[in-house]
């Protein structure tokens, strides 16, 4: 299950080399996103689109607000 | 829309997922790093002056006084042992003459603003609330710095007109 976790978990993630993706549309993802972020918008996550990414290590999805 | 991405890449096979849900706006206004266009708009925290003074609520008046003129200031920061911000002193206060300490003529919890806050916006609210300067702290109160508001209408003036996209 998803564990929500806070900056400075993050922060100690990034430093054990988690990866992170950004799941926004692609052109608030050119805008800001955090730094090392893979760009994969909620829509396209599928299998073939998170290829790249090693499924047993971390990796941090984010959210732009609260809203 | 974090939840619903964490637990889709769940599905897809990941073992170790997180949901980092305050996000970008946490983020940057904690001063870390953010990549992205954003950056080629200059913020407030390209233009705070780290080096205002600051002393401790129980430091005698009279100590912050001397202190701080003879770097040239004429406002100090009361914060504690972890750089949070308890006060301020303004010129009024420095020059009170008051015997006591810096806790007893500070004016607590000042307004204070996040170093990722863009110029343009700052300019404007620093204008409307005739704010001559400013305190930066992170989002869990830690002091930055000072940041004047000359200086930053200045960095505003200069990309004026300017498409803000608004994060």
């Amino acid at each position: 299950m998803p564990r929500q976790i806070a900056r400075h978990e993050v922060q100690a993630l990034l430093e054990q080399g988690a990866q992170v993706v950004d799941v926004l549309p692609v052109d608030e993802y050119e805008t800001l996103h955090l730094p090392g972020a893979v760009s994969i918008p909620l829509k396209e996550l599928t299998e073939k689109s998170v290829g790249g990414l090693r499924r047993d290590r971390p990796v941090i999805v984010y959210c732009f607000d609260f809203l | 829309m974090s939840p619903r991405a964490a637990w889709r890449l769940e599905a897809l096979g990941f073992e170790q997922v997180y949901d980092y849900v305050a996000g970008e706006t946490d983020w940057a206004a904690a001063g870390l790093p953010v990549e992205g266009t954003v950056t080629k708009v200059p913020t407030i925290g390209n233009l705070v002056h780290a080096d205002v003074p600051t002393c401790r609520r129980d430091e005698p008046l009279a100590d912050v006084v001397e202190r701080t003129s003879k770097g040239g200031w004429n406002t100090c920061v009361v914060t504690n042992e972890h750089g949070i911000v308890l006060g301020r002193l303004f010129r009024k206060e420095l020059e009170s003459g008051a015997t006591g300490t810096a806790e007893s003529v500070m004016r607590a919890g000042p307004s204070t603003y996040r170093p990722n806050v863009d110029v343009l916006q700052m300019t404007t609210h620093m204008t409307e609330r005739k704010l001559e300067t400013a305190l930066l702290t992170t989002s869990d109160g830690r002091l930055l710095g000072l940041v004047r508001r000359a200086e930053i209408a200045a960095a505003a003036a200069e990309i004026g007109g300017h498409d803000h996209h608004d994060h």
